[in-house]
């Protein structure tokens, strides 16, 4: 919006938004409507008033009022039982999930609840997980209840089924302790071993021993704890017949180890504990980068989380919760105005106008009649309906699509990375020179054999590789999370470098549902009227409606009387002296619309027909351009579960060579996806919607656009703010980037090796120099992934 | 001699106490959320001081 129109109108003084009346006041403040107005009372009545400045307008909208019995279903034994952590006769304690957390405003009005509600006894927020842990005294408010509190001052909990199913897993964090134990036992065993590097004096050979058996003391812990990683990871690769790199990098961790205390324990020299400690220490530093998990997006989301706990059970006559896996097939379910369809029926009261386009895509709200079958995942957007259910939740069409292929191989990595590879050549190599070199000290002075064979492993582990590739990686998914693109893990950023086509989603995907084009058609309407028909507009919570006063933007709004909502035809009502009615051409012209199309809204004042609105679907800004630079580089399809009216504008925006696929269900999407690979298609999907879960599940690597980030998004590889996706090129150079990097590291670290090797050759290898190489060579790596990595972010303009 | 011995176990003691403090620090959970206790330390009354208050 223009600066000086904002200026014009008064904010509200909860949220932030423009009044439109200026008459809700309280205490000199204005608000947009009666709910913010409801918690600024709340809040000035408990003297909670510190919440409006700390920030300012912190509030959240309040206009949509959430229904009443909402959260009747916490009422339920068996559903309470299972959402609660803890309980005991005096409190109980359970954790919410708030979405709507965004600063510390909410932070001081949540754990101060007990003020508003004296029978809490205790609320701590987790800003990082948008989670609020509350104790409360179940014997002075119930559950319900105290749900029902933080919706009052906007914070409505969202509890999805998958609440009732599994708790989360708790952080890991054993390789952090790994880590600081590592760290610890390294530091010291180097200082204990200066001594040995530096050379004693013959009186002091009891010293000598004593710092000796210290660091065999201090080695310990690392060894058989901080390293476990590796030995588990390596021993996993090889009962499954594949060398990974951690088997070589175990096995050197071992002969380093044993070859070690056996020159203790005989008295013969100081071993490697130094460089052991100090290369496991600097691996797990690089693991820990790596594995950076975002503690506040869930990249294994399937539909229970986007499914409510509860639906409302009609049974003779009376409403009653059921938590949604008890649903059987011919019950009858009521379903309120926004609530979501939890399983397959048939609309047996009310008219419903479902908005399917999380589901299918479908980018405009379908109607239904009575007898008609309703899917479940839609939402129902006009008054109450009830559905009676003919298939179980677990039975549904969109449930079923979780039990194809693409979800059951969900654990097993999708690619191998090229690191494996690399280090397997690496460790052939290894293997060859450290038998040559065991070959000819067998012949010159076979004493040195096992010498000479163990200082080779010791100096040539791929270590330098791991390193190299960790701290790359760790590096990139920092760059890329910094700019709202959030990796599930390392291996899909290899992934993404490799991509050779790219798969669009439609419907919120390059267009955005947030917004809709619209244009007029017909008789001029003057100032007065756009203004009557945005007023009526702003009545109805219909999406057309919502879209259409959207479009006349702020102007003031004018009283409507007589206002009549016809669900699935049209709105009408006075406004000022003239009867304006909006709605389908049916509604309107009374005949069948030409088109029969669902995007058009015909507008009549005082039964006089006056034009038509029709709507499009408005394409991301950044679409275009993205789509233009992509076609002359991978191969591109577009898929949508829409009807194909907009072919001509997508076929101009991806090019002539793209395939463009229209009316295509989710399973269809999952089975295109599948034809591609088998072509030997390395496929990147970009989708939004549960429509879409099945195709990012399969694809190569999936990408989950979201306006928001706390929304619910389908189970992917990575997550991106809906605002980059004009990044996305650079966001695939980038991860290309990263195997040159690693590999240019890696080059490096051989350069080192063959210094280190042409000593343990000779027999050489000392401790001394195994210390000043192995500390060089990793700061080196260290330095030269962080630096070239950031470099090529600067040069992608990150 | 003497000296060097207690000078070794004086510092490993210290730099276990530190090993120590780290992972106590971790399992307490005071790197999970990284907003909520500076912002909350400026709050005028702390949730669990009114409540012994009032």
């Amino acid at each position: 919006m223009a600066e000086a129109s904002v200026h014009n109108h008064l904010l509200c003084f909860h949220c932030g938004e423009v009044c439109p009346t200026g008459n809700i006041t309280a205490e000199d403040k204005h608000f947009c409507c009666e709910g913010c107005k409801m918690v600024y009372q709340l809040l000035n009545k408990s003297g909670l008033c510190d919440y409006y400045s700390l920030n300012d307008k912190p509030g959240l909208n309040q206009r949509i009022p959430v229904r009443k019995d909402k959260f009747a279903f916490l009422g339920d034994e068996a559903i309470q039982r299972k959402l609660i952590t803890f309980s005991n006769d005096q409190q109980t304690h359970i954790t919410f999930y708030l979405p709507q957390v965004h600063c510390s405003s909410c932070l001081y009005l949540l754990e101060n609840l007990h003020r508003l509600q004296p029978a809490v006894i205790s609320a701590t927020v987790n800003f990082t997980r948008k989670e609020i842990s509350i104790i409360y005294d179940h014997n002075k408010l119930s559950l319900q209840k105290l749900a029902e509190l933080l919706t009052s001052i906007g914070y409505e909990p969202y509890i999805s089924l998958q609440n009732l199913q599994n708790h989360k897993p708790g952080v890991k964090r054993s390789l952090i302790y790994q880590l600081g134990v590592a760290g610890f036992c390294f530091a010291n065993i180097m200082l204990l071993s200066f001594p040995e590097y530096l050379g004693l004096e013959a009186a002091e050979i009891l010293l000598q021993g004593i710092f000796r058996w210290l660091n065999v003391l201090l080695a310990l812990p690392v060894f058989f704890y901080s390293a476990w990683p590796f030995y588990e990871s390596g021993w996993k690769g090889l009962r499954h017949k594949f060398l990974n790199i951690d088997a070589p990098i175990a096995l050197a961790i071992i002969v380093t180890f044993s070859r070690s205390l056996y020159e203790v324990i005989s008295g013969t020299g100081a071993g490697y504990f130094d460089s052991m400690t100090g290369i496991v220490f600097f691996m797990l530093v690089g693991r820990v980068l790596q594995d950076k998990t975002y503690q506040q997006l869930s990249f294994e989301r399937d539909f229970t989380s986007y499914f409510p706990v509860a639906a409302t059970l009609v049974k003779d006559g009376k409403e009653t919760p059921v938590s949604l896996p008890d649903i059987k097939a011919g019950d009858t379910l009521l379903i309120h105005s926004n609530e979501l369809i939890p399983a397959d029926g048939i609309c047996t009261r009310g008219k419903a106008c479902i908005d399917y386009s999380f589901v299918t895509g479908e980018s405009l709200p379908v109607n239904k009649e009575m007898g008609e079958m309703v899917y479940a995942g839609g939402k129902q957007t006009g008054s109450a309906i009830e559905i009676l259910v003919i298939k179980e939740v677990a039975q549904s069409y969109l449930t079923r699509l979780w039990s194809a292929d693409a979800f059951k191989k969900n654990n097993e990595p999708k690619s191998i990375s090229f690191v494996h590879l690399l280090s397997r050549y690496f460790t052939y190599i290894l293997f060859t020179i450290a038998a040559s070199a065991a070959v000819y000290w067998a012949f010159t002075d076979s004493s040195k054999v096992w010498n000479v064979i163990t200082a080779v492993l010791i100096v040539a582990c791929p270590c330098a590789l791991l390193l190299s590739n960790t701290f790359t990686n760790g590096n990139i998914l920092r760059i890329l999370g910094r700019n709202k693109l959030y990796m599930r893990n390392a291996q899909a950023i290899e992934d993404m470098a490799g991509i050779t086509h790219i798969v669009f989603d439609k419907t919120g995907t390059l267009t955005t549902t947030a917004q809709q084009e619209i244009d007029y058609k017909g008789l001029t309407l003057s100032k007065h009227q756009q203004q009557a028909i945005a007023s009526l507009a702003a009545q109805s919570s219909h999406p057309l409606s919502r879209a259409l006063a959207a479009y006349f933007g702020i102007i003031k709004r004018l009283p409507v009387e007589e206002f009549h909502e016809i669900p699935g035809r049209g709105i009408e009502g006075m406004v000022g002296d003239d009867w304006i009615s909006l709605g389908s051409h049916q509604f309107i012209v009374g005949t069948p619309g030409s088109a029969g199309r669902a995007g058009e809204v015909y507008v009549a004042i005082d039964d006089k027909l006056y034009g038509h609105f029709s709507f499009h679907n408005h394409y991301r800004e950044s679409a275009a351009p993205l789509l233009k630079t992509l076609a002359s580089r991978y191969r591109l399809s577009v898929l949508s579960g829409d009807n194909p009216t907009e072919r001509k504008t997508l076929q101009q925006m991806t090019g002539n060579d793209a395939s463009l696929l229209f009316n295509q269900q989710p399973a269809d999407k999952l089975q295109y996806i599948k034809k591609l690979q088998n072509g030997g298609e390395r496929v990147m999907m970009i989708g939004d919607g549960l429509n879409d879960a099945g195709a990012l599940k399969q694809s190569n690597v999936g990408i989950a656009l979201t306006d928001d980030c706390n929304n619910f998004t389908p189970a992917s590889d990575a997550i991106m703010e809906a605002g980059q996706l004009r990044n996305l090129y650079r966001f695939i150079r980038l991860c290309r980037a990263n195997k040159q990097i690693v590999i240019a590291s890696f080059i490096l670290s051989i350069l080192y090796n063959i210094v280190g090797l042409s000593f343990a050759v000779q027999g050489l290898l000392s401790p001394m120099i195994a210390a000043i190489l192995m500390p060089a060579s990793s700061l080196s790596i260290l330095l030269v992934t962080f630096g070239s990595s950031n470099i090529a972010a600067k040069l992608f303009r990150f | 001699m003497s000296a060097i011995v207690i000078l070794l176990i004086a510092s490993i003691s210290v730099a276990a106490i530190f090993l120590a403090a780290f992972i106590w620090s971790v399992r307490n959970g005071q790197y999970d959320d990284d907003f909520s206790p500076p912002q909350r330390i400026l709050f005028d009354n702390k949730p669990s001081a009114t409540n012994n208050n009032e």
